[in-house]
């Protein structure tokens, strides 16, 4: 028989290596053959650690499994599949899931992270072998054609940055993924690396051959270890079955990439900042121009995209722009790996079509708080993103819908608060992560974090609030205006948004809603 | 201790090991921090000279990531996520309970080196959140029992 365990971080957190253990103990003890595999998650992380056995009508999950359940599933017979308290039924059937679309997440959760092999016979590498057969200047075609756009947050199109470099002319030119998630509420990142990295490894293949970069680097947060060993494995496995180095997949072209692990600080988010980070300087942000696509890594020309934005491209080549682009809304296309977080009941991944609106996210298919009172508010996009009140439920979630409600998706996490949030306490803290992590390099986010927290201390202790108001107010405009890159540009939205729909909790009565302009 | 004739060769091999990489430092201070809990100040100038960089360049990028250490840290290191998907379920006040309890406030080690208690911004565990790392074994949804557990983990 053949089961199914997670060894993604999320899971292994909950127990999932204690259930794996238990399971070996009590098959042998039952004398039944066992065969396990560790997968990655399927990102129903209410549900891990999860157990998934193969049977002929597919995957049947069982979970959340505790180790006091394992004796008693094993002589149930419920892996045979017998009923069972803890029976889920087929995964793929379990509503969460089946109401995706799962693209980039296809074969998370599904195959052996650590096996070539079974990743090539989920069909990976169809989307190099077609990179391969249209060639370098039709690959990147395809790639601006999907409309996919950049998933780190800044949502530029991916196909305008590797043109670019494609059309730059330079002996040595370089891939750089950013797996540098910092953003409190997301793990998309983390989980693609864990569960599918040859998804990754196939999307940096293809872009460097579409752009004739022949080095990558993956700078992944020293804060995802599980992340680093999944990625350095399969990076010497997809160099051993001949996928990277030399004549990569049996053709012309070179292709190799390494990893490269980051120190703690959220700034090396931030593209230019982060290839700082890999030169081995402070990670401190670069004025653009020259943009990276010029001069980036090393001083040569470099596509940074994110993980998702790379995950995503195997899937494009695959399938065609088209088959990817039919999904989504106005001018965010495809499909968007949505991370639902903080008091959420059904805390995952759910990979959707953008369009879907914010308050089906966080009510319908995240089930509300966990907690089980009111939301009152919900941060999307990291730390720099902008808190949403019930009122703007009706936001459909799409890059520009965001923009015109003075927040932003982001890196797609979406963290929930319920009525217990302090709202001044949260703004203060905005300011105050900016100021911990601050590069340091322009004077309105260095300095501005800091006065920032002053001025929020002052408006909650009630001293002359209104004046404090227009200073907070007039202080985040700098920011904004005057900082070079998202930390001190974006950290103004946590703070506004705050202050706009939640002012009783600053002790103003009246909204102002000039504040957000 | 640091100054010891082995530590100084255990440091110029680890230098060794990446200076002709593209990009060696943050490598080198990586494996310095692994091999020795943290970063031998003995070890800059070395690095200095073998880079061909100035010491304040090697100084400045060591101390601008939180991660590397000047003095080693507790036996045991405690991390809480403190980020703002652990706030949204209680995780200030296990954080709080945490410092009661050990007598040191984020970022210190307590008196008899045991144990450092460190805040951390994010561990990507928000869908289970409030998250821990004790040592490197990952900790979700925990509550006051569970933090309780692992504090009484680190008294033995």
């Amino acid at each position: 028989m053949r089961v199914f365990i997670s060894r993604d971080a999320g899971s292994l957190a909950l127990g999932a290596d204690e259930i794996a253990d238990r399971l070996v103990i009590e098959a042998e003890r039952k004398g039944l053959s066992l065969e396990i595999v560790r997968t990655g998650s399927r990102g129903m992380y209410w549900l891990e650690p999860m157990i998934e056995v193969e049977r002929p009508e597919g995957r049947i999950g069982y979970g959340p499994v505790s180790v006091h359940d394992i004796a008693e599933l094993i002589s149930g017979g419920a892996l045979e599949g017998a009923n069972h308290r803890l029976c889920l039924g087929p995964v793929e059937d379990i509503p969460f899931f089946a109401q995706q679309t799962r693209l980039t997440f296809a074969l998370c959760g599904v195959i052996d992270p650590r096996s070539l092999e079974d990743y090539q016979r989920h069909d990976g590498y169809t989307g190099l072998t077609r990179a391969l057969e249209i060639g370098p200047a039709a690959t990147v075609e395809e790639v601006f054609q999907s409309g996919l756009r950049g998933r780190g947050g800044a949502g530029f199109p991916t196909g305008i940055k590797w043109r670019t470099v494609a059309e730059t002319a330079a002996e040595q030119k370089y891939i750089v993924c950013n797996a540098d998630e910092g953003d409190s509420g997301t793990f998309a990142d983390r989980m693609i690396m864990e569960g599918d990295p040859f998804c990754l490894i196939e999307g940096m293949t293809i872009a460097g051959i579409a752009t004739g970069a022949t080095y990558g680097y993956v700078y992944i947060r020293s804060e995802y270890p599980h992340a680093v060993a999944a990625m350095e494995a399969a990076i010497e496995k997809a160099r051993r079955g001949g996928m990277l180095g030399r004549n990569v997949g049996g053709s012309q072209f070179t292709f190799d990439m390494e990893v490269r692990v980051g120190a703690g600080a959220y700034v090396c988010g931030e593209e230019t900042s982060l290839l700082e980070s890999i030169e081995g300087k402070r990670g401190e942000v670069r004025a653009k121009p020259p943009l990276p696509a010029h001069q980036g890594l090393f001083g040569k020309p470099t596509v940074i995209n994110n993980v998702l934005s790379l995950a995503a491209v195997p899937f494009i080549l695959a399938k065609g722009a088209a088959a990817y682009r039919d999904f989504g809304l106005g001018r965010s296309r495809g499909t968007m790996p949505i991370q639902l977080a903080g008091n959420v009941r059904y805390g995952g991944l759910f990979e959707t079509a953008f369009g879907i609106t914010l308050g089906d996210l966080v009510d319908k298919i995240g089930g509300g708080t966990r907690s089980g009172r009111p939301v009152r508010a919900v941060q999307v996009g990291g730390p720099l993103g902008a808190y949403f009140p019930r009122e703007l439920f009706d936001t459909p979630f799409d890059y520009e819908a965001f923009a015109a409600r003075d927040g932003l998706i982001g890196h797609g996490g979406i963290v929930v608060f319920d009525d217990t949030v302090d709202m001044a306490k949260q703004s203060r803290f905005a300011f105050q992560f900016c100021a911990a992590e601050s590069c340091g390099k322009c004077t309105p986010c260095r300095i501005g974090s800091s006065r920032g927290v002053e001025v929020v201390d002052k408006i909650i202790a009630g001293n002359r609030v209104r004046e404090n108001v227009d200073v907070l107010t007039d202080l985040c405009n700098t920011m904004k205006l005057g900082s070079l890159c998202a930390l001190g540009g974006f950290t103004p939205y946590p703070v506004l948004s705050a202050l706009t729909h939640f002012p009783e909790d600053f002790g103003i009565a009246q909204p102002r809603t000039e504040a957000a302009e | 201790m640091i100054d010891e004739p082995r530590d100084r060769e255990d440091i110029a091999q680890i230098i060794a090991r990446h200076a002709s990489r593209p990009g060696p430092l943050m490598p080198i201070l990586h494996d310095l921090q692994q091999q020795f809990g943290y970063v031998p100040e003995s070890a800059i100038p070395m690095i200095a000279d073998a880079l061909n960089l100035s010491r304040a360049e090697v100084w400045g990028t060591f101390t601008f990531y939180h991660d590397f250490r000047e003095a080693p840290a507790g036996k045991r290191v405690l991390k809480l996520c403190r980020s703002e998907a652990c706030q949204a379920v209680g995780g200030d006040r296990l954080a709080a309970r945490a410092e009661r309890k050990l007598g040191i406030a984020c970022g210190e080690t307590t008196g008899d080196g045991r144990t450092t208690l460190e805040a951390v911004y994010c561990l990507g565990l928000c869908h289970s959140a409030p998250a821990a790392m004790l040592g490197d074994k990952l900790h979700a949804l925990l509550d006051e029992p569970k933090l309780d557990a692992l504090l009484e983990e680190l008294e033995n």
